[in-house]
């Protein structure tokens, strides 16, 4: 502050006078600058300098890449591009099936669950299990009735997936709800080797094939083909996903989760059932679960025993670009990455498609760790 | 304190303490007991293994030098999630940082990419290097993540783990794409001094360029033991420094870290840059070894099992670290790939073959105790992290953590009774 060396005992209080007239105003503006400033790095608006410098960088990059699609896009002509966004769609809401298990957990008790994935995977082995039980095959039993076993199959399985949760969560989190963070984190891991081992030891490492049971029907309209499976996993999904939005807005239990996931003491005091409404929130996500493992096998044909690994990463990519702990924004997330899927594997090299997803989730994180559409900040604890 | 309280038993001569010259070594501290049983096995080993063998320890020696390695990295990701409490899930990405490191610029390799032109550094400058390039990968990946709740650490090191090995195997031109990179040089000192201590009965002579094969097992052997215990000293000292102490209060309370003054982002990005170095530099000494490097060798189950080494020891705690991992190391590597076999037999000599059969669902007893890794690593965190958070052998802050609690839980009890 004092820049001259001491001097006279006029000059140090003619100093301290200015300095205590520049006091009020600049230091509230200061203050006021400084909290502005903070709340914006905490929001990941703002960076530092660099930041600010890599994000036109990030932007310029990320606009070559749309020129460069877009000219693909261009060479190989309209039906082309409307099939990838049929198979994008069909992908992207599996995906938001599995994001919104992330993002309700996350939500409410700010862990990521990393056994979710292996229970999707759990679920498809569950619901392939039974589909061999009842003897569906390709071909062999056709018409309404594989349909309604399907159904009840499909039913079963996430019914199975959700007490599978809720056995998790009571085994493996629950114990540790005041342990120091990582603890929880590294039991997670550790239930996901479990789930993995099981299917391992049950399985073994090779590719299972899940028959083709839908309806082989297709619509082809402009050159595009869209199966009945796309249409199925497309619409059944949405209608889930609508299903939980008016569950969690309308629902008493739907508002204990909502009130538990903003403060749990005030929720507890409130009365509500902690530990209860926590359970709940791990049902419904592995019902959820249960049923993309089955729409996955159903779809793709295979699984296998570590599916949840990349896939988890993928959907867990989905619900943090929605904006972690906001169920619209996984669902939105979800399409966007199963958007993103299957362009780049149409227009680019299939191999580089999991290192760019993996790049967007950095991405996210560093420029909007909120996401798309999330309002709660992610805080920095 | 006033000649009126209780006298506390003086110390007087200290006893189970061993002095030598300046240092003493105190034989009731428990961590004191464990690195000495280590370092006394460690130096027995490659003759006790001649001697059980016959003279054919070669090999079981060249395999503890790779347990040295699995060390060396528990060692170093128990800096990230041991001190300073964050959750690194894609630790062997440095570790192939380091190895592909040392692949690219100590062998013919960068001839046939589009540089065309080999390089040839020596391994010993190499190892700096390795620690270099693995850190600043780390501070890289780090500084965006760090600045949010470290949850998200958890899922982004599990990416950039499974984004390495891919970007490698993808990188064909650069780096030998699924086949890696072979051929690698072995390490040499240009001059040693030969004698009974490196071959019972030849005469001391110096010898010029000793070069590190695999016909020479004693010396890898010997070079891992130093560069384990290298670390071990510098990791011990930095656990004990300014900045150690600072990863510990932010494992413990990160708002009361910040509170106190330590800038809590910097610090992070250290503990997460020096876990990242430690691997580098083991990455280098593992191409180097084996001489290979390829993307296979270092999926996430690298990343896991050593996570796994760090849970069962105890994490932040030293030589629990270092006896997990060897005790893990021994099952992945030397009971899991025999169970099988014993399994075989044992059910031949019973007569149980049946259950050894493969049919329908059912791979066989055998084949089955083969795929049990991935079930055993699982259920080793979990119950674990249940049953004794602090592992084998906890650190010294668990237990007076343990301790305290035990404490303020009678004093609540009398309390309630008084």
């Amino acid at each position: 502050m004092d820049g001259s060396p001491a001097g006279t005992a006029q000059d140090s209080a003619a100093a301290a006078q200015a300095e205590e007239v520049e006091d009020p105003a600049a230091i509230a503006a200061r203050d006021q600058a400084w909290t502005e400033g903070l709340m914006a790095v905490r929001a990941g608006m703002v960076g530092n300098r660099w930041v600010r410098l890599l994000r036109w960088v990030v932007l310029a990059v990320v606009v070559a890449i749309l020129l460069v699609m877009a000219r693909n896009i261009a060479t190989h002509g309209l039906a082309y591009f409307l099939q990838t966004v049929v198979y994008g769609l069909a992908g992207g809401s599996l995906y938001a099936l599995i994001a919104l298990g992330y993002t309700m957990v996350y939500g409410i008790i700010e862990l990521i669950n990393f056994a979710h994935a292996d229970v999707v995977s759990f679920g498809g082995f569950i619901s392939l299990y039974m589909v061999t039980a009842f003897g569906f095959k390709e071909g062999v039993v056709n018409g309404p009735l594989v349909m309604v076993g399907l159904v009840f199959i499909t039913a079963a399985t996430m019914l199975l997936c959700g007490t599978l949760n809720v056995t998790i969560e009571r085994v493996a989190y629950r114990p540790l709800r005041n342990a120091p963070r990582v603890s929880p984190l590294i039991t997670a891991a550790g239930m996901s080797f479990v789930l993995e081992g099981v299917m391992f030891l049950w399985k073994g490492p090779v590719n299972n094939h899940y028959p083709d049971l839908i309806p082989a029907g297709a619509v082809t309209a402009l050159g595009t083909t869209v199966r009945t499976k796309d249409a199925l996993v497309v619409v059944l999904a949405l209608l889930l996903m609508l299903a939980l939005d008016t569950f969690v807005t309308r629902s008493k239990l739907g508002k204990a989760m909502r009130a538990t996931a903003q403060d749990r003491d005030a929720a507890s005091l409130m009365g509500i059932d902690i530990n209860r409404t926590i359970a709940a929130t791990f049902f419904i996500g592995a019902l959820l679960a249960g049923f993309a493992g089955t729409m996955y096998g159903l779809y793709f044909g295979n699984i296998v025993f570590d599916l949840g690994f990349a896939t988890g990463l993928v959907a867990f990519t989905a619900a943090v670009l929605g904006g972690i702990g906001n169920i619209r924004g996984a669902a939105l997330g979800g399409l966007c990455i199963g958007m993103f899927e299957a362009f780049w594997n149409s227009y680019f090299v299939s191999a580089w498609t999991q290192v760019m997803i993996f790049v967007i989730l950095t991405l996210v994180l560093l420029f909007r760790p909120s996401g798309l559409l999330g309002m709660r900040v992610p805080d920095r604890t | 304190m006033s000649s009126a309280t209780v006298a506390r038993p003086r110390p007087g001569p200290r006893r189970g303490r061993i002095r030598i010259g300046r240092f003493s070594i105190n034989l009731r501290d428990r961590d004191t007991v464990v690195y000495l049983c280590l370092a006394i096995g460690a130096l027995a080993f490659p003759t006790v293994a001649d001697f059980i063998t016959g003279g054919e320890g070669g090999p079981i020696v060249l395999l503890a030098a790779d347990a040295g390695v699995y060390v060396l990295l528990a060692l170093g990701l128990n800096v990230v999630v041991g001190f300073a409490g964050l959750l690194d899930l894609g630790y062997a990405a440095f570790f192939a940082i380091g190895a592909y490191t040392y692949a690219l610029m100590a062998s013919g390799s960068l001839g046939h990419t589009p540089l065309h032109h080999a390089i040839h550094i020596p391994f010993w400058f190499l190892l700096l290097v390795g620690v270099v390039i693995a850190a600043t990968a780390g501070a890289l990946l780090g500084a965006p993540t760090l600045r949010l709740r470290g949850d998200y650490l958890a899922i982004v090191t599990l990416g950039f783990g499974e984004i390495v090995p891919r970007v490698f195997r993808n990188a064909g031109d650069w780096t030998g794409g699924v086949n890696g990179l072979s051929a690698l040089d072995n390490p040499v000192i240009p001059y040693w001094i030969s004698g009974p201590w490196s071959d019972p009965g030849s005469p001391v002579m110096v010898i010029k360029n000793l070069v590190f094969s695999v016909a020479n097992p004693t010396a890898w052997y010997v070079l891992m033991l130093a560069l384990v215990t290298l670390s071990v000293v510098m990791l011990n000292n930095l656990r004990k420094s300014r900045l150690g102490r600072a990863w510990m209060a932010i494992r413990e309370d990160e708002t009361a870290a910040q509170a106190m003054g330590i800038n809590t982002v910097t610090t992070k990005l250290l503990a997460f840059a020096m876990g990242a170095a430690t691997s580098g530099f083991a990455g280098c000494f593992y191409g180097a070894k084996l001489s290979l490097v390829s993307p296979e060798n270092f999926q996430f189950q690298v990343s896991i099992t050593i996570l796994v080494m760090i849970v069962l020891g105890g994490m932040g705690s030293m030589p629990g670290v270092i006896v997990g991992a060897l005790t893990i190391y021994l099952v992945l590597f030397k009971i899991l790939p025999d169970a099988p076999n014993q399994v075989h037999s044992l059910l031949a000599t019973t007569g149980f073959t049946g259950i050894d059969q493969p049919h329908g669902d059912w791979p066989g007893l055998g084949e089955l105790v083969s795929r049990l890794k991935f079930l055993l690593f699982g259920l080793i965190l979990v119950t674990t992290m249940l049953l004794r958070p602090g592992g084998l052998i906890p650190s010294r802050a668990e237990i007076d953590v343990e301790r305290a609690a035990k404490e303020s839980a009678t004093l609540h009890q009398e309390g309630a009774q008084g």
